[in-house]
């Protein structure tokens, strides 16, 4: 078994210590170290999404990202998505939409949305399709979720 | 029957009342549990896609150090010969026990072989290296058609072939056949003025849901167990593991957690078992989780299949017969959907003369599981293409031509009922009437094509109880897991019924232990049935409120009306209570109300869709884009529209990948070569255009609102839409799934010589 080594990184705004191995992923520290379950695993490798969060701003699939490297950064995840005050336009429209079914790839869904709007407030339709394509969703065939980040650009 | 526009909760689009959870992270799905003292289960699998176990050796595994239990299929109990009715029809009890854990044989590369748990996922990954499992390779046979030779290998060597309800006395891969006949074929074929005839083959697909399959397990000394999971059914789960491991019902309690998808593939246990062993080993809570590569390579897929198809039809274009020979492969256990799929096969049209054969297969490939309209879409690829090449001859346009043959009311079906009220009809005239049928659609390697589909819908058993809350709302706990939005489309039936609102019901999903007993989420029954059980307990409420009410006022109860949420005397107008002010007074008045259902509504409404599509072939590479999609669908009545839309769009989504790239790619030893999402090529947002859906309106009568199950029935068009369309884009009939770029290019070029 590999020594655990500490780590120090903001997570969602707020400085945070843990341990971890070596070998851990950042998706595995974020869920079975800090209890932050909203990052999901659905494939592992980079395919799926369902573990997407921010780092440093940028878009990353937690999965491909060991524990490791997180130290002195900063990790957005689902849970720092909406504020104290309320959800976020792309939550509060997933809703309205009725962009989610059975919801595991909603927060990888989200978490990538919100990378697009922040660096780009007013993509086209295909430009949110070609962003969300790293995203696989198998309940809503996508038509909702498309609607739906459109629909939260215009906030 | 209440007139539609009566209605004031069912066809509005309220929030789900789980949505925030699951659009913040907050929901807990399977994998998320957690525990103090946690232990993680991994699944030792097999490399060989057909071997003889001569030997497992655990001692070294045990060895390492944060290991904490072993398992193999030793430690379950002996199985026997029994069969038993455990969620989705009668299973033998040995093949779902050597599929949880392999006995003496391997069947197919992933076969479970052995189990650890450890006190970290990783140690429990090493630890299963350490396993040695002596294999002796036997040969594989993983085609339906090789599979059915006499010369083939056997992958059960007791498995005697049952045909046409008889014993044959002989083993081999056909678990069975059967027939269905209705009139006479040789008089509709000779009738005829086309006849067409055409052959098959569909890949093995997988359901493809997100979330892999995960199992936690608590063993208490006490002899009682809990059992955490993602399932599709916490009964059925409950059912399985207790029949598998020989422990009476009540010692087994499931608690369902949030579902990330299932389509069918989340019925069958798979981890359930082995958590509840190696948590009994071990003395502690045990989790255990597939990968993805275990999800492809040992749970699902759907058959692949192989099909031939006859139609005959006279000049006036009406259907005189049809002949349809459907071999089905079941993965390495009997009990593929070729059933079903004989039913469904000419469902869709009215026609006299009629002869299915079904072939239920086995082949060294996992053990194939129910995926939306299980059966259905493999056959409809088929006959929709056969309808299509008929109308081609006969110079019919294809909406017309079903709107001639379609069933109805009053249709027998080859396999014996006939139709109540259906709606196939209408959604051929509602496509039609459609702007995307009549839009011009020009360019070169442009087509359009249509396709119909049908599902049977089931209803079987739900229970649900309501609790009135002091504020004037109501708890709702009912048992179906929510897969897509079912807590609100039920919660909706109970608030129609209160004439209460969508948000003023709280609902919740039950565990084993807090609600009756409710069938597994499928078979597009939950809105349909446990609807229907919302709907009765607010019929108890509703008397039990009027009840209350006329003692309030010391009146006869007939003297109360309720509705709208209004309860009143009728004959002192003044004595008047709004649902929340009665409620409001219950504790002081004699307690409050509880109210209860149990239902089994046998009238469920069959489903029928027509999808229009147009496609554009690249002729150099194959690739087919998809550039229009409408799906149109009898739906009884929408009760939550956004989500009936939604299972459409998902649903017609799901075909299409199923139509244009996914597939089991098999070696020679029978070893999935594309077990990941990478190389396993399901839709994403960038193949696909919005999904246009059309709500055709045909209610149930079998149910108080009308509703009949939606889910099911949009994946079952589009292979064979798709499959018209490609030939009016560039002329070639495309008789294979998937229709991949490769396959594609390759009948391009044959047309071409």
């Amino acid at each position: 078994m590999s020594k655990k080594m500490q780590i120090q990184a903001k997570i969602n705004g707020r400085g945070v210590d843990f341990l971890c191995e070596p070998r851990q992923s950042l998706l595995e520290v974020l869920r079975d170290e800090l209890r932050l379950t909203g990052s999901k695993e659905g494939c592992n490798n980079g395919n799926c999404g369902a573990c997407n969060v921010l780092l440093d701003g940028k878009l990353v699939n937690a999965c491909l990202v060991l524990g490791v490297e997180v130290q002195g950064r900063s990790v957005t995840t689902i849970e720092g998505v909406a504020s104290p005050g309320g959800l976020h336009p792309l939550q509060q429209k997933f809703l309205e939409h009725a962009a989610l079914q059975c919801g595991i790839c909603t927060p990888g869904f989200i978490v990538a949305a919100k990378a697009l709007l922040d660096q780009k407030s007013k993509p086209t339709e295909h430009e949110v399709r070609h962003w969300l394509a790293g995203n696989l969703c198998r309940c809503t065939g996508y038509d909702k979720i498309v609607r739906a980040v459109l629909d939260a650009a215009k906030q | 029957m209440t007139k539609t526009t009566d209605y004031r909760v069912i066809g509005t689009r309220p929030i789900r009342h789980d949505g925030v959870d699951k659009v913040t992270g907050r929901a807990v799905y399977g994998g998320d549990v957690q525990m103090a003292g946690l232990l993680h289960g991994r699944v030792l699998r097999s490399p060989h896609a057909h071997a003889r176990i001569r030997g497992i050796h655990v001692h070294k595994a045990l060895a390492l150090a944060g290991v904490e239990a072993v398992v193999t299929g030793e430690d379950m109990p002996e199985a026997g010969t029994r069969v038993a009715e455990l969620g989705e029809g009668a299973i033998v009890v040995k093949h779902l026990s050597n599929n949880t854990l392999a006995r003496d044989k391997v069947l197919y590369k992933g076969h479970a072989v052995a189990a650890v748990a450890a006190t970290s996922p990783q140690i429990a990954e090493e630890a299963l290296n350490l396993i040695e499992v002596d294999y002796q390779p036997l040969p594989v046979v993983i085609d339906v058609r090789e599979a059915m030779r006499d010369d083939a290998p056997l992958v059960h060597d007791d498995l005697i072939t049952e045909s046409l309800g008889k014993s044959t006395g002989k083993p081999s891969n056909i678990a069975k056949h059967f027939q269905f006949k209705l009139g006479d074929l040789e008089k509709g074929l000779a009738a005829a003025e086309v006849v067409i005839e055409r052959e098959f083959h569909t890949a093995t697909v997988h359901q493809g849901y997100i979330e892999p399959n995960n199992a936690t397990a608590v063993y208490n000394p006490d002899g009682n167990v809990t059992i955490w999971s993602s399932t599709q059914g916490a009964f059925t789960v409950r059912a399985q593991v207790a029949e598998l491991l020989d422990m009476p019902i009540s010692r087994v309690k499931v608690i369902p957690t949030e579902i990330g998808g299932g389509f069918g593939g989340k019925i069958r246990v798979y981890l359930e078992p082995v958590a509840v062993l190696l948590s009994r080993k071990s003395g502690k809570p045990v989790k255990v989780l597939m990968n993805r590569a275990d999800v492809f390579e040992a749970t699902g897929p759907t058959p692949g299949s192989f099909i031939r198809v006859k139609l005959a039809a006279d000049r006036e274009g009406r259907l005189t017969a049809a002949q349809a020979y459907l071999a089905y492969e079941a993965g390495a256990y009997p009990g593929s959907p070729v059933g079903a799929g004989a039913m469904c096969v000419f469902a869709c049209y009215d026609v006299p003369n009629v002869v299915i054969d079904g072939y239920d297969v086995v082949v060294n490939k996992p053990a194939t599981s129910a995926y939306r309209a299980p059966g259905a879409t493999n056959a409809a690829f088929a006959v929709e293409t056969v309808i299509d090449e008929i109308c081609e001859k006969l110079k019919i346009d294809p909406l017309d031509f079903r709107i001639k043959n379609g069933a109805k009311e009053g249709t027998r079906r080859a396999d014996g009922p006939v139709y109540p009220r259906i709606g196939m009809i209408e959604t051929c005239e509602a496509a039609k009437k459609h702007p995307h049928y009549k839009a011009p659609l020009s360019g070169p390697q442009r087509g359009r094509g249509v396709a119909s589909g049908f599902w049977f819908n089931i209803g079987l058993k739900s229970s649900a109880t309501a609790s009135v809350n002091a504020d004037g709302t109501v708890s709702l706990v009912e048992g179906s897991t929510d897969i897509g939005g079912t807590r609100t489309s039920i919660a909706m039936q109970l608030a129609e019924a209160l004439g209460i609102a969508a948000e003023d019901v709280r609902p919740v999903v039950g565990d084993t232990e807090g609600v009756g007993y409710t069938d597994v989420t499928g078979g597009s029954r939950v809105t349909f049935a446990t609807g229907w059980a919302a709907y009765e307990a607010a019929q108890d409420i509703k008397r039990q409120m009027i009840a209350r009410a006329a003692q309030i006022w010391d009146v006869k109860p007939d003297d109360v009306s309720y509705e709208d949420g209004i309860l009143q005397s009728r004959t002192d107008r003044s004595k008047r209570f709004t649902f929340r002010e009665l409620a409001g007074q219950l504790h002081a008045t004699g307690g409050t109300i509880v109210g209860r259902a149990s239902v089994d509504p046998p009238c469920v409404g069959g489903s029928f869709a027509t999808h229009i599509v147009d496609v554009e072939v690249d002729p150099e590479t194959g690739k087919v884009a998809i550039l229009r999609y409408t799906a149109v669908q009898d739906v009884g009545k929408a009760i939550h529209p956004s989500y009936v839309e939604g299972q459409m769009q998902g649903g017609a989504v799901q075909g299409i990948g199923w139509a244009l790239n996914e597939e089991y790619v098999y070696n020679e030893k029978g070893v999935m070569t594309n077990a990941s999402f990478l190389d396993y090529r399901m839709p994403t947002s960038l193949d696909l255009p919005m999904i246009d859906t059309v709500l055709v309106e045909v209610p149930n009568p079998g149910h108080p609102y009308g509703v009949r199950g939606v889910g099911e029935v949009p994946i079952v068009p589009p292979p064979g839409a798709i499959a018209n369309a490609i030939h009016k884009a560039i002329g070639v009939r495309m008789c294979e799934l998937p229709m991949s770029p490769g396959r594609v290019a390759k009948a391009v070029l044959a047309a071409s010589r």
